[in-house]
């Protein structure tokens, strides 16, 4: 894409701007912030990307791996800012997904070893395990206020605070894996997914496209389950004292 | 009964956090239950009646004071033992995922007991419902028909003490007496130390040896039944009980 015709994406942006105006939606600056913090942050990572991949460095590229699961971890942590240690074990729970992902990936050769290959895939199973470890701190939360009367019962009658929780941790870890699930049965019918949508701009076959979607998707569909199986697993304990009594929040 | 007391109550205090502040539900409370002693715990809502029954099955930990159950404090027994041995009916009846079977075999297949082991069939009609209802969802279950599984799920742990709170408040003068009399037979034939907090006064001189008035998180008054209702020493005491024996309904 040449510069002038990036620079007409603008003219989207300006039209988003008029409307909100005219409908006096009051969603002009957040539009401008918005559009600056996007053309800033990915201009800056397409440098720092062609860099790496021009390099062919592994320490580079394990050093950019963990600054995006740092920053994955910092994010979803802040939706169980009140437990302790949440982003210690967010950040365990995100990398540990993205170990089994990467591994998975490169072990049986389904792509090569390269940044190209290693840093997008990365991105998009951090971004996934930030997403289910967000939906997994939510879905908890309200498993624990709805079924609190339950726990108390089973804690009565001499249960420990793992048997429990088990059916609410169960239900949280399937509430926060339906998206992905629903993505798979919809997908292609109901959208072309951005990955796909952005080879097939970029001049691949559509074939050779759907083929890197489905590995995407597939990985994914791992990456979520393991992410908020992992993260329950590390959270409840901080819902007990060691005497096994349900903590008030 | 000579030697020492089966539960001893030792300065205990528990207090509320609330956003006003922080307020005691229970204060100063100090007391002691022997073994076999069927007490009943009455006094005006919010009184820490509740408070005091999950203290004792260790669902919370005084903020001050001591528990003991035979001389040595709860802190120090393996606390999923002690929620066996001292079995609490909490007031509201919730039911676990499952059938009534399932709720009644809970607390035994946490120790890898069964069907073998625990008759819950037995259990449901002790406490006056149809073993028909075993396999049906315990979620579909009536108030009343909950109120009684419940009792039986914690029966079939088989405790030395039973903790109940509330549990005939949604029952019919026929299953009320039930239910009483089944208490009463465990604790006379089976030596079952009872602890029953009940809002009805004349079902505590029913079932009750001593009754225990607690009013604002106090122990005010604690003494045999029915002498501890008609001449209660505390003025507090005195002034619930004549206010509740008034208006009290006939169960």
């Amino acid at each position: 894409m040449s510069t002038t015709a990036l620079l007409m994406t603008y003219s989207f942006v300006v039209l988003a701007m008029m409307l909100s105006t005219w409908q006096r939606l009051g969603l002009e600056r957040d539009l401008v912030v918005g559009t600056l913090r996007a053309t800033v942050q990915l201009l800056a990572v397409g440098y720092v990307l062609q860099l790496v991949f021009n390099l062919k460095d592994w320490p580079f590229m394990v050093l950019m791996i963990g600054v995006m699961t740092v920053v994955a971890a910092y994010n979803a942590s802040r939706r169980g800012r009140e437990l302790p240690a949440i982003f210690i074990k967010v950040l365990v729970a995100i990398g540990a997904a993205e170990i089994m992902a990467l591994g998975l990936t490169l072990g049986l050769g389904i792509v090569e070893p390269t940044p190209q290959f290693v840093i997008p895939l990365s991105g998009m199973f951090i971004g996934n395990a930030m997403v289910a470890s967000s939906l997994l701190l939510n879905s908890l939360r309200r498993e624990i206020i709805s079924h609190r009367a339950e726990i108390i019962v089973a804690l009565s009658l001499g249960a420990t605070a793992r048997q429990a929780v088990s059916e609410s941790l169960r239900r949280a870890v399937r509430a926060s894996s339906i998206p992905i699930v629903d993505g798979l049965k919809t997908v292609g019918l109901v959208q072309l997914p951005g990955m796909m949508t952005g080879l097939i701009i970029g001049g691949a076959s559509p074939i050779d496209a759907v083929r890197y979607q489905l590995l995407i998707m597939f990985a994914l569909a791992a990456v979520m389950a393991f992410t908020s199986i992992i993260l329950s697993f590390l959270v409840y304990p901080a819902l007990f004292t060691p005497a096994h009594q349900l903590i008030e929040r | 009964m000579s030697g020492k007391p089966l539960i001893e109550l030792i300065d205990v205090w528990k207090y509320r956090h609330l956003e006003s502040g922080t307020v005691p539900t229970l204060q100063q409370i100090s007391a002691s239950v022997e073994n076999g002693s069927l007490i009943t715990l009455v006094g005006p809502s919010g009184a820490g009646k509740s408070t005091l029954l999950w203290l004792l099955n260790r669902l919370e930990d005084p903020d001050r004071g001591e528990i003991r159950l035979r001389g040595r404090s709860i802190k120090e027994i393996d606390v999923l033992g002690l929620r066996r041995e001292v079995g609490l009916v909490l007031q509201q009846p919730v039911m676990l995922p499952g059938t009534v079977k399932d709720n009644i075999l809970y607390g035994p297949r946490l120790k890898g007991a069964g069907e073998r082991e625990v008759d819950a069939a037995q259990l449901l009609s002790d406490v006056g419902l149809s073993p028909s209802l075993l396999d049906r969802d315990a979620g579909k279950l009536s108030g009343g028909q909950r109120q009684r599984v419940a009792l039986a799920r914690t029966l079939a742990n088989r405790p030395r003490v039973l903790l109940l709170d509330e549990v005939t408040s949604s029952l019919d003068p026929q299953s009320t007496a039930r239910i009483e009399n089944l208490i009463i037979r465990l604790n006379r034939e089976k030596n079952i130390t009872v602890l029953w907090v009940t809002h009805n006064l004349k079902q505590a001189l029913r079932v009750g040896r001593e009754a225990w008035i607690l009013v604002d998180g106090k122990l005010v008054e604690a003494g045999t039944l029915p002498g501890v209702f008609l001449h209660p020493q505390n003025a507090l005491a005195g002034a619930y009980i004549s206010g509740k024996l008034e208006g009290v309904e006939e169960h």
